[in-house]
């Protein structure tokens, strides 16, 4: 009985949460649209996010090239059509692994960050100081941060994308002498407008939902240092289930429209 | 209550603060409940209270930064409910706030963050302005050479000096202090206490002041209330208040 008690408030806490959020992505679009701009606060923390999050995108990306490259081959070879090789990994990187492994490092990353850095401002009275200074804290971090999350992560992931498809090629290059010039040769033949359109606006979803997530993690923390520390841990495991469903459903889209 | 009465006769038209039946709860938690106060100019007010009485509720619903469930807040002659955002901002020019554990932005160097409310709140400032507007406050607390220091590498007692001179930079009318000295070890408090004297002194603010600390309470203030189950129980001069009879009272003197 108390179990089932404690599962139905779960669920009740669960369904009250995404109601609170989807109240807090309305009020992003409100203040986003109102004046004053955050113009130089945004650039920070789109360097901020980019800076962080590029090397581990590139290391991630280029062994997510590599070892599916290698995971793959044997296969290809066993059915004789290795020479498809560019053209399969490059779609499927592009059109969905790239931007689902990448949506799901940055979430960690950038993500996580959010969620701790706005929780700690919080707990710490830092965001009501920032009110006292004339500032209205939601346009100055959370406008800026899932704004910023939103722009960046498109440039992360076709950064991504580009260095898993050199470690893709340098796989090839090694293994089957297929030259870097006619590698790439095949994959831009293989890639049409509509593998790379929809994965792009995709990647623009998983940056507003990992910013979001974060923001309003850190934004609604509770008091306390264990406050903080259970906002950006719920910003990370949030968000990666948020992305899952926006995956699903933008291949869902994409599959009606083609 | 005779106490009360006389100081509200003294001279309330020159009040600079003046809170009305101030009523705030948080679901079954009544913390206020018909809390008065009235500031005047160019007092120092302390207000004491136990933890957990509901003190830093009382003083972020002077600013704004939360909103009372009933009664009224008068600042500086206005009716801050009645205030638009930009309105308010305009107000919050006028004050200055302590917050209880500092709350320096750490991500941003001590210059950052006393230039944050330069900035955001007076239009126009040349860089030359604002970083003589910048020392000018650090050498009031002291502490010129932190000038590009993070917050990190601040003291506590540092940390608070920094925070005060944040607060003062725009020259307020009003400064809140919420407890000042606590957290920093008597020495260090003492020093924090003859600052803020000092700045009321040089500027001629009128502040009001949160403490748990006696000994702050006698050096400070003018005038003392205290806030005991949601209202303000008890005012007059620390001396006033330090020989009452009130075994409540009493229990803040020991
Ligand atoms: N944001 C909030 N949500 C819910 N309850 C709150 C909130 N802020 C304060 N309270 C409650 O209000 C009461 C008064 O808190 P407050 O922080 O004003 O105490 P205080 O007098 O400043 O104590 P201290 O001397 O420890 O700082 C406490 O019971 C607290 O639990
Ligand atoms: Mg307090």
């Amino acid at each position: 009985m108390g179990d089932l008690f404690s599962l139905k408030q779960n669920i009740a806490s669960f369904f009250m949460e995404i109601g609170e959020m989807s109240f807090f992505s309305l009020r992003f679009f409100k203040e986003l649209f109102t004046k004053p701009f955050e113009f130089k606060e945004l650039l920070n923390q789109c360097y901020s996010m980019g800076n962080k999050s590029l090397l581990l995108v590139g290391v991630t990306g280029l062994i997510l090239g590599v070892v599916f490259t290698l995971q793959t081959r044997p296969t290809l070879l066993n059915f004789g059509a290795v020479a498809w090789m560019p053209s399969m990994i490059s779609i499927s990187i592009v059109r969905e692994i790239g931007p689902v492994i990448i949506a799901l490092i940055c979430a960690g990353r950038i993500g996580s960050s959010i969620g701790a850095e706005i929780g700690s401002m919080r707990v710490t009275e830092q965001i009501d100081a920032m009110e006292v200074s004339g500032t209205n804290p939601f346009k100055y971090l959370v406008v800026t941060r899932i704004l910023a999350a939103t722009l960046m992560l498109p440039i992360l992931v076709i950064f991504g994308d580009f260095i898993a498809l050199i470690g893709s090629a340098i796989v090839e290059n090694m293994k089957g002498s297929v030259s870097f010039v006619f590698y790439f040769n095949q994959v831009f033949q293989a890639l049409t407008f509509s593998d790379v359109f929809p994965a792009t606006i995709k990647t623009f979803f998983f940056g507003f939902a990992i910013g979001l997530v974060g923001c309003f993690k850190g934004y609604t923390s509770k008091k306390g240092t264990a406050g903080v520390g259970k906002a950006s841990n719920s910003a990370v495991v949030y968000t990666s289930m948020l992305l899952f469903i926006i995956d699903f459903i933008a291949v869902f889209v994409t599959d009606i429209f083609t | 209550m005779s106490i009360t009465n006389k100081i509200e006769n003294l001279k309330s038209d020159k009040a600079v603060l003046l809170v009305k039946d101030l009523y705030k709860g948080f679901g079954e938690n009544k913390v206020l409940n018909g809390f008065n106060l009235t500031l005047f100019e160019g007092e120092n007010l302390v207000l004491m209270g136990k933890s957990g009485s509901g003190k830093s509720v009382m003083i972020k619903c002077l600013v704004g930064l939360m909103h009372p469930d009933r009664g009224s807040v008068e600042l500086l002659g206005q009716d801050i409910a009645q205030l638009s955002l930009s309105e308010m901002n305009n107000l919050r020019t006028n004050i200055g706030f302590l917050f209880q554990g500092s709350a320096l932005y750490d991500s941003m160097t001590v210059r950052e963050n006393l230039e944050f409310p330069l900035r955001r709140h007076t239009k126009k400032l040349t860089e030359e302005e604002t970083d003589t507007l910048v020392m000018e406050a650090l050498e009031n607390v002291g502490l010129t050479h932190t000038v590009d220091w993070m917050p990190e590498e601040l003291s506590g007692g540092m940390q608070r000096r920094i925070a005060l001179a944040r607060a003062l930079i725009l020259k307020p009318k009003i400064i809140f202090y919420d407890e000042p000295t606590t957290g920093l070890d008597p020495i260090t408090a003492k020093e924090i206490i003859l600052l803020i004297l000092k700045i009321q002194e040089k500027f001629k603010t009128s502040s009001l002041i949160i403490t748990h600390d006696v000994d702050c309470a006698r050096v400070i203030s003018n005038r003392m209330l205290l806030l005991l189950d949601g209202i303000n129980y008890a005012e007059g001069t620390f001396k006033e208040l330090s020989i009452s009879e009130d075994p409540k009272i009493k229990a803040f003197f020991k």
